[in-house]
């Protein structure tokens, strides 16, 4: 299929411009959306099979000029590292039109924003070049600013503007380290794969603006920087991930799942794409304190903030931050199993903390609360419903048979070879993680019965249907794990391969 | 070692089970509903008892095999494939695995039967099916997982059965915490483990070894002798992690104080999973991984001593219980010490040995005890028993078969099974007469509070009210049979494993595939006629010293309440307040520590996020103000000024000519003035 990322990124687009033509009837609109996410996901399941698994190079490519005079291209692709991300982004947003049936409120808007945001995430994971890269970027900014912003909880002026500030704010590093690379090297470029082949340039430059010079900073160390801190407010990495419980407590259910399932992956996926390849040795000498420490830090750090937390929702954004954390703790390893099981975490994570923001939703929207104490015993009233949160929240804590067992275990396995210590920290997470989780279960779904909620109505088949397949994904991830770690590894050992000569000792 | 022999058989015995579950979790409500309990229980029980069947079948193979080629593997497909590290999804059956997977589906299926009677009333009574086929299931991928990290899923998910059926009357939070303080705890232990399987795993990759299957792990033990880590030998820290496992899942100090509370559970749980199975998890897997405990004495050295303070401590708390199932859980504690007495002094086959012999026993008290508690409306407190013999005697029979088994009588299995534990810890070159000697006293303990339970149960006069006296009942045949079977066990699987003066231990002798060197030792057999005439001794001290206190009555209970101030006493009915030191340590210091970093994340980390964005609005707000009042206000100033001096400059304009005609004279008369004054 020519040209099939293309159709995956810009179907979305034109079908939230033609939603702004259509009528203004909730119903319509709804079931419109729905069936413009479909094409993208079919695609997603056609890459997925023809997906060469053997090679590290890009598939699917397409490259077309742009703006020549600055040498910026349209240029698409994946590789084994995007690919599961395309594939995430694909299911998620096909799921989450499912899960936002319930708006009310400016429901053509809200739907034509959605998708255009899902274009602009499916833009980053399939960019390859740095400038179009960076405008998609942006382009899924501003929905999500008004998603929240509009469509939000009490305080979601104040979170769509934080969260808004907070990832410019990132963005314009970014921005100045993008430029920064591209007039380095002659010609030029913002080609990712030929900034990836200068990565000898980059880490010999010298960096010539003051007062940077006069303190004798390098280049590459400086770049990486300023793209690590970019991309870790959107990981987020402890101290950038304020933002993130307060726009998850005030963002719709839907979007919270594209928040955590989705945005939060393009900050790793960022680093391993820019950072990785394009600055091997400012990695290799960074890795350690701010993937691996760091990562640790976040594990321990989040699972504790969560274990504080009263309301359900953020007690969740914060386990999103624990759980990022193996992500940058395995990607510090550089040995194939922490690697892979760090990709592998970021698309386990969307999968899993996709269905707890499903679940809060769901007794949200009964409840209108999120209070942790406020219910109980819900078990007895909604059966089916607390039989998938156990699996949800099981998948999270990292039991074996499911998905988050792999690759918690890989990341850990891998990184012990390096950082022994480092390991202990994370392992130790998994005690809190176990600790919040079950005290969370214990608090809203055993105990005797809330006599206000006794009547609370069982989750329905939408709800049902929009958990299901990221159920069975995790259970297929957990009994074969192979079926994603089949596309990562051979990038993913590719990009090790890239760095590995550059670390001390 | 010769290659395993392919077999297709082995994966059944898991899947059946978990089928089972599924098939019971899923649909159990409807099938329930239309076809009744009758249905469920047939779903939950047929696929253990085939399962059973299979195992035996395994067994036979394995028997008609020559010993070094006793191997059957079952290899699915490859599970994870990264790097140097390769897991399969493959089951094995050796001589060890084999003896465990008899162990969980024979008497596991019992316990199945026995509950569909003793369940019968419970309306959630497919939901208990369905969980106790999934903890069948795990239990049987750990003991027949061919890798650690498969033995690792096995144990995690017994955790989840555990936790699940601990919870299991969900209503009562007492309950629920129960589960998690099990499951949590169990996590600490597994810390440890995933810690010792990295370990393990790099350091044999380190040797180009990587593997984490068994037979590899076995086979290439001695490269890593002379590694060491932060200045130890890596065996002896691997070893050490796994066993921080092994004290969360078998309930060793520190660790053991989950289990007394996983008694929240249904009585035939606590018979299957915290007596007979899940707890021994830990005893199989240091035998399973016997040749790095070997290679490191300092933590056989260590698990020698937890294993005999946990048999001490558990024992001093059984002593002062009143709660039926409480005693036998701290019981099981002490004997899961023993065992680890056995490992210890390098003795894997005796801990085996024991573990095997344990589950018969147990489980039989264990199921006894639910009997009682069945019969007497849900009462557990011994005080309110008694008498009971004269309405249920096949219970009263089986319980007291077994009373005599765990007391270490002859010629009942216990017997054997922990003599030949204290007989290697006393000779064995690992062993030392103190840990002989403690254990010599928690085995008189065991005698006492297992006949003081015997003698309050079910001897001496009914203290239940009326009401319960009047419907005490003997139980039905679906949960005698079971009773019988076990304790037809408790009297001669013994008999397997007989010392060596009386023609050595078979059992033994088959494990030495897998176990090699059971730590014997060729002390004189007058020693070994000696030392079991002194636990005999010992435990029968035991025993007429819980006859005169609790059916004779002529020695008060009080007298050992009240010595040395009543000290010991008040400490061991606390259990050692080693729950409350938990309590205000650990759990309270976590959560304090979770309170603080959610402080500081709200107010320092996320204060300087929103500092930064009230500096930025107060510069703003200063640069509102410059620019109204500096910048602003200098333009308005001189719109101000030319306004202000036009309005006064419009005086001038007065429309008389004379004053005109006067101010143009004297501006001239100044000009020249200034002209001739400074310009000439």
């Amino acid at each position: 299929m020519q040209n099939i990322l293309t159709y995956m990124t810009f179907i979305p687009l034109a079908g939230a411009a033609m939603i702004l033509m259509l009528p203004n009837n909730a119903k319509l609109v709804r079931w419109f959306s729905a069936i413009v996410t479909v094409p993208p996901l079919l695609m997603a399941v056609w890459l997925f099979n023809n997906f060469d698994r053997t090679t590290a190079k890009f598939q699917f490519v397409e490259d077309y000029h742009w703006i020549p005079a600055y040498n910026i291209s349209y240029t698409m692709g994946v590789d084994g590292l995007s690919i599961s991300m395309v594939l995430l982004t694909a299911l998620l947003s096909f799921i989450c039109i499912f899960a936002s049936f319930g708006i009310e409120k400016a429901v053509k808007g809200y739907f034509a924003l959605f998708l255009m945001l899902d274009a602009g995430m499916m833009g980053v994971f399939c960019a390859l070049d740095f400038f179009l890269f960076y405008v998609f970027w942006e382009v899924m900014l501003l929905p999500m600013y008004f998603l929240i912003g509009i469509w939000g909880g009490p305080r979601r002026e104040y979170a769509a503007i934080k969260f808004f500030l907070y990832t410019l704010f990132g963005s314009v590093l970014m921005l100045l380290a993008i430029l920064a690379l591209y007039f380095t090297v002659e010609p030029h470029t913002f080609d990712m794969r030929v900034m990836m082949a200068h990565a000898s340039k980059y880490s010999t430059a010298v960096l010539p603006m003051w007062p940077f010079n006069s303190w004798g900073w390098s280049f590459q160390h400086v770049i990486w920087l300023a793209l690590f801190i970019g991309f870790a407010i959107k990981i987020p990495a402890f101290p950038f991930h304020t933002w993130l419980p307060d726009a998850h407590v005030e963002a719709p259910t839907a979007i919270s799942v594209i928040l955590a399932g989705v945005l939060l992956k393009m900050g790793t996926y960022g680093i391993l794409r820019t950072n990785f390849p394009m600055l091997p040795v400012a990695t290799a000498d960074m890795a350690y304190w701010f993937l691996g420490a760091l990562g640790a830090w976040n594990i321990i750090y989040g699972a504790l903030c969560a274990m504080a937390q009263k309301d359900l929702k953020k007690l969740v954004a914060y386990s999103s931050v624990s759980h990022m954390g193996y992500v940058m703790l395995g990607m510090a390893s550089f040995t194939t199993q922490g690697l892979n099981g760090a990709v592998l975490q970021m698309f386990n994570h969307g999968t899993i903390t996709g269905m707890m923001f499903l679940l809060v939703g769901v007794v949200y929207d009964r409840a209108h609360h999120r209070d942790i104490e406020g219910f109980g015993g819900l078990a007895a009233i909604m059966p089916v419903y607390t039989g998938i949160t156990a699996l949800a929240f099981f998948a999270s804590m990292g039991l074996p048979g499911l998905s988050g067992f792999i690759s918690e275990i890989l990341v850990l396995l891998g990184t012990w070879q390096k950082y022994p210590v480092l390991t202990i920290l994370g392992a130790s997470g998994v005690i809190l993680t176990a600790g919040y989780l079950l005290w969370t279960i214990q608090r809203v779904y055993l105990g005797p019965p809330n006599e206000k909620y006794l009547n609370m109505a069982e989750i329905n088949g939408r709800e049902i249907f929009t958990l299901v397949p990221l159920g069975i994904i995790v259970i297929i991830v957990g009994i074969y794990p192979g079926v994603v770690l089949d596309m990562l590894r051979t990038t993913l050992d590719s990009i090790n391969a890239i760095v590995i000569p550059h670390l001390h000792g | 070692m010769e290659n395993p022999i392919q077999t297709d058989f082995i994966r059944w015995i898991v899947f059946l089970p978990l089928l089972g579950a599924i098939v019971n979790g899923l649909l159990g409500a409807k099938i329930q509903k239309s076809l009744g309990k009758g249905a469920i229980g047939v779903i939950a029980c047929a696929p253990v008892i085939v399962a059973f069947i299979l195992a035996v079948n395994g067994f036979l193979t394995l028997k008609g095999l020559p010993p070094e080629k006793r191997f059957l593997i079952d290899n699915l497909y490859r599970w994870i494939d990264l790097g140097s590290l390769k897991v399969d999804m493959a089951f094995l059956i050796d001589p060890l695995s084999s003896v465990m997977i008899l162990v969980v589906t024979g008497i596991g299926g019992l316990i199945h039967i026995y509950a569909t009677g003793y369940m019968h009333d419970d309306k959630a009574f497919w939901r208990f099916f369905a969980y106790l086929n999934l903890f069948t299931a795990a239990m049987l991928t750990l003991v027949l997982g061919d890798s650690l990290l498969l033995l690792f899923v096995g144990w995690e998910g017994v955790g989840l059965c555990s936790y699940a059926l601990i919870g299991f009357w969900y209503h009562d939070h007492a309950n629920a915490r129960a589960g998690n303080k099990a499951f949590i705890v169990n996590r600490v232990g597994d810390f440890g483990f995933v810690l010792g399987m990295f370990l393990l795993f790099w350091s044999l990759d380190a040797q180009g070894h990587a593997s984490l299957t068994f037979r590899e792990m076995v086979k290439w033990a001695p490269s890593i002798q002379n590694m060491s880590l932060w200045g130890w030998p890596v065996v002896t820290v691997a070893t050490m992690f796994l066993f921080v496992g092994a004290t969360g899942k078998s309930a060793q100090i520190p660790l053991f104080v989950w289990l007394p509370d996983a008694m929240a559970g249904p009585t035939p749980v606590s018979a299957l999973i915290h007596a007979a199975t899940m707890v021994t998890a830990g005893v199989y897997m240091t035998a399973r991984m016997n040749v790095f405990f070997s290679m490191a004495p300092a933590t056989l050295h260590l698990i020698a001593w937890v294993g005999v303070a946990t048999a001490v401590v558990a024992a001093t708390i059984a002593l002062t219980q009143n709660d039926i199932k409480k005693v036998l859980a701290y019981s099981t504690v002490s004997q899961l010490g023993y065992m680890f007495i056995g490992v210890g002094v390098g003795g894997y086959a005796a801990a085996v040995f024991h573990l095997m012999t344990h589950a018969f026993f147990k489980a039989c008290l264990f199921l006894g005890s639910g009997s009682v508690i069945h019969a007497m409306h849900h009462e557990q407190d011994m005080r309110k028993m008694g008498g009971l013999k004269q309405w249920m005697p096949i219970t009263f029979a089986t319980f007291f078969i077994s009373v005599l088994a765990i007391a270490g009588f002859p010629p009942f299995a216990g017997f054997f099974s922990k003599d030949e534990i204290l007989w290697l810890a006393f000779t064995s070159d690992h062993g030392n007469k103190a840990v002989w000697f403690f254990a010599l006293c928690g085995a008189g303990m065991t005698a006492f509070y297992m006949f003081r339970q015997l003698f309050m149960t079910f001897y001496g006069k009914c203290r239940a009210d009326h009401h319960t006296q009047e419907h005490l009942h003997e139980s039905p045949a679906v949960m005698t049979m079971p009773l019988v079977v076990l304790a037809i066990g408790a009297v001669f699987v013994g008999l397997i494993g007989l010392p060596g003066v009386l023609g050595g231990s078979q059992f033994a002798h088959w494990l030495e595939p897998v176990i090699a060197g059971h730590g014997e030792s060729h002390a004189s057999h007058a020693l070994e006629w000696g030392l079991m005439a002194v636990s005999v001794s010992v435990a029968s001290f035991g025993v007429f010293v819980a006859y005169l206190m609790y059916r004779k009555e002529s020695l008060s209970p009080d007298t050992f309440v009240n010595l040395a101030g009543g000290v010991p006493y008040r400490l061991f009915n606390a259990k050692w307040y080693l729950d409350e030191i938990y309590q205000a340590v650990l759990v309270e210091g976590t959560l304090k520590l979770a309170r603080f970093w959610s402080a500081f994340d709200a107010y320092i980390v996320d204060g300087i996020v929103n500092g930064v964005a009230a500096v930025v609005r107060f510069v703003s707000w200063l640069n509102g103000l410059f620019d109204t009042y500096i910048i602003d206000g200098l333009v308005n100033a001189l719109a101000n000024v030319t306004y202000w001096a036009g309005n006064r400059f419009r005086r001038l304009q007065t429309g008389n000519i004379n004053g005109y005609l006067y101010g143009i004279i004297i501006a001239m008369a100044a000009a020249v003035y200034v002209k001739i004054r400074y310009w000439t």
